[in-house]
């Protein structure tokens, strides 16, 4: 080690202390989670949440298992639709488009990135629920769900993968074409693999906002507890539930919807670890 | 050379070529004029490449060397305001023509780079993909074709027993030769190098450059390099470009001989000795 001179002991001593704030403020917030959802987690067991009847809170009916099924099943559903369409966007602006349309492209992009949630709600609940009515009653629905979270996740997608399509060197653009590869021959071969740590990094923070969004879903999902059996059934996310019940929750009821946040949470952790495996094993 | 590498050397499909006594144009370009947007890069140049020879491009940066050589496998298509004027005859086709087969072509004439730049998948996926991608795909004939291009420059008996590692771990030298084995493995007759030592330290840089010269005869070759000492060894043919008026043009022409002892033009000889440039 090279000796500190002042100025850089005391610009450590400042990176040091924000870098602990940033990992406080998560861990602080796991804490007041676990802290607020420690009755019923010494309380009740936990399979209760899985075996419960259903989720009648006022009862003492704590089942947590529908509104995880409506989350997991609006999210996946979501990134099935928006990764395809944000990977081919990205693609599009990258290799396909000339240099104009592919500027006004983007910045439509990103203003849609910027709409707030409770727009894309308030027209899913306008727009797009009576829209699937008309189709297949009662319209608020999976589908509705999955319809505004896809329009939510897909320019986090496009931009994430435009990002990292287009921090592809171009020398290795140019030694491929150099070789005579097609220019799919080079997506495919060259520019994807380079960037597919980038995309799927993408692909990962738009699952975990689409997990945890709360507003839109809550306008158009219609927010009956249940399994779907279709996807015009009505669902409940977990997030959504805690935005609905908040208000009047009390004793066990009340800890049991910080429990519905804590499970929210490690369904990002899990996802994140799972994008932090990924990672390793393309380094490997 | 001595008889080690010789042996190293698989007889590759070409015959060995005539070595320069009697000069086959095999690229010929006439009037080639090239601009980035504004900028002349390029103005009329006119030189024949000789069949199974070495020839160097040499001249101070910015003199369009390397847009010369992109030129010829229209490599040039794919920057963006670049417009490129005059013929180039490659095997008599003009390389400009509307029918034309821009990736044909491209397979015809291999290219190396200053920077060695292996696709970032394995070192089989890496000569691989070319191959696969111009319709070879019988994984016999992929594997045989691996071999013999890995150990034409060198490479076999040092991957060999890890050829599905990622082809970023090797060295900076071996990545070079692995570009010139994924050059080779398309079975091209021309190769073009932009100065494909000066990202290499001088034992990997002398490694590459014994594999040029193994290479002589079997390939066209055209090499950009700023290293006159090299050029001079390897080169049969030099090519001294200039910026004149703010463009690059062509100076002299003629056997690496001539143009290094007996050169016509002055601001050769000024090159050549040092003076200049």
């Amino acid at each position: 080690m090279f000796r500190l001179i002042p100025t850089d002991r005391l610009l450590i001593a400042i990176l040091r202390i924000f870098a602990v704030n940033t990992v406080l403020v998560l861990l602080l917030i796991l804490a007041f989670l676990l802290l607020e959802s420690w009755p019923v987690l010494m309380q009740l067991s936990l399979t209760r949440f899985v075996t419960d009847t259903s989720w009648h809170p006022l009862e003492g009916a704590y089942n947590l298992m529908p509104m995880l099924a409506g989350t997991l099943l609006a999210s996946m559903g979501a990134l099935l639709l928006a990764v395809p369409l944000g990977m081919s966007s990205a693609l599009f602006i990258v290799f396909y488009a000339p240099s104009h349309l592919a500027t006004l492209y983007k910045r439509l992009i990103e203003l849609l990135a910027g709409i707030p949630s409770v727009v894309f709600g308030f027209w899913g609940l306008t727009t797009l629920v009576p829209l699937i009515n008309q189709w297949h009653p009662p319209g608020a629905s999976l589908l509705a769900a999955i319809l505004v979270l896809t329009l939510m996740v897909l320019p986090l997608i496009t931009l994430t993968a435009y990002t990292a399509l287009a921090a592809v060197p171009d020398e290795l653009i140019h030694n491929a074409a150099a070789l005579g590869l097609s220019r799919w021959g080079m997506i495919s071969g060259v520019a994807l693999p380079a960037a597919g740590s980038g995309i799927t990094a993408g692909i990962i923070l738009a699952a975990a906002r689409a997990l945890g969004e709360t507003m839109a879903v809550l306008m158009v999902a219609g927010n009956v507890v249940q399994y779907p059996e279709t996807v015009f059934d009505p669902i409940r996310t977990l997030a959504a539930n805690i935005a609905l019940e908040m208000a009047y929750a009390m004793g066990d009821h009340r800890a049991v919807l910080f429990v519905s946040g804590l499970l929210l949470l490690l369904l990002v952790m899990v996802l994140s670890s799972i994008a932090g495996f990924l990672e390793k094993q393309r380094h490997a | 050379m001595n008889a080690n590498q010789d042996d190293a050397f698989t007889l590759g499909p070409l015959e060995a070529g005539p070595v320069c006594c009697d000069p086959q144009p095999v690229i010929q370009v006439k009037d080639l004029s090239l601009h980035y947007g504004d900028k002349i890069a390029l103005d009329k140049v006119t030189l024949d490449i000789y069949k199974g020879c070495i020839t160097a491009l040499i001249g101070p940066s910015g003199c369009g060397k390397s847009s010369f050589l992109s030129a010829i496998n229209r490599l040039t298509d794919l920057i963006p305001g670049c417009c490129v004027n005059g013929n180039i005859f490659v095997y008599d086709q003009d390389i400009h023509r509307s029918d034309s087969n821009v990736q044909e072509l491209r397979r015809q004439i291999g290219m190396v780079f200053q920077k060695p730049t292996p696709f970032p998948l394995s070192i089989r996926r890496n000569i691989a993909l070319p191959l696969n991608e111009h319709g070879i795909r019988k994984q016999a004939e992929v594997a045989a074709i691996t071999e013999q291009v890995l150990r034409d420059v060198g490479l076999w008996a040092e991957v060999y027993d890890r050829l599905d590692t990622s082809a970023l771990s090797l060295s900076g030298g071996q990545q070079q030769r692995l570009c010139f084995a994924r050059a080779l493995a398309l079975n091209p007759q021309i190769l073009l190098m932009d100065e494909p030592c000066s990202a290499l330290d001088p034992i990997a840089s002398g490694v590459v450059e014994d594999l040029i010269c193994r290479l002589q005869g079997r390939y066209t070759i055209v090499i950009v390099t700023h290293n006159l000492a090299q050029a001079r060894r390897i080169a049969n043919y030099a090519a001294l470009f200039w910026i004149k008026e703010r463009a690059g043009q062509l100076v002299e022409f003629g056997r690496c001989q001539h143009i290094f002892e007996s050169p016509s033009h002055e601001l050769t000889a000024a090159y050549v000795n040092g003076v200049r440039g």
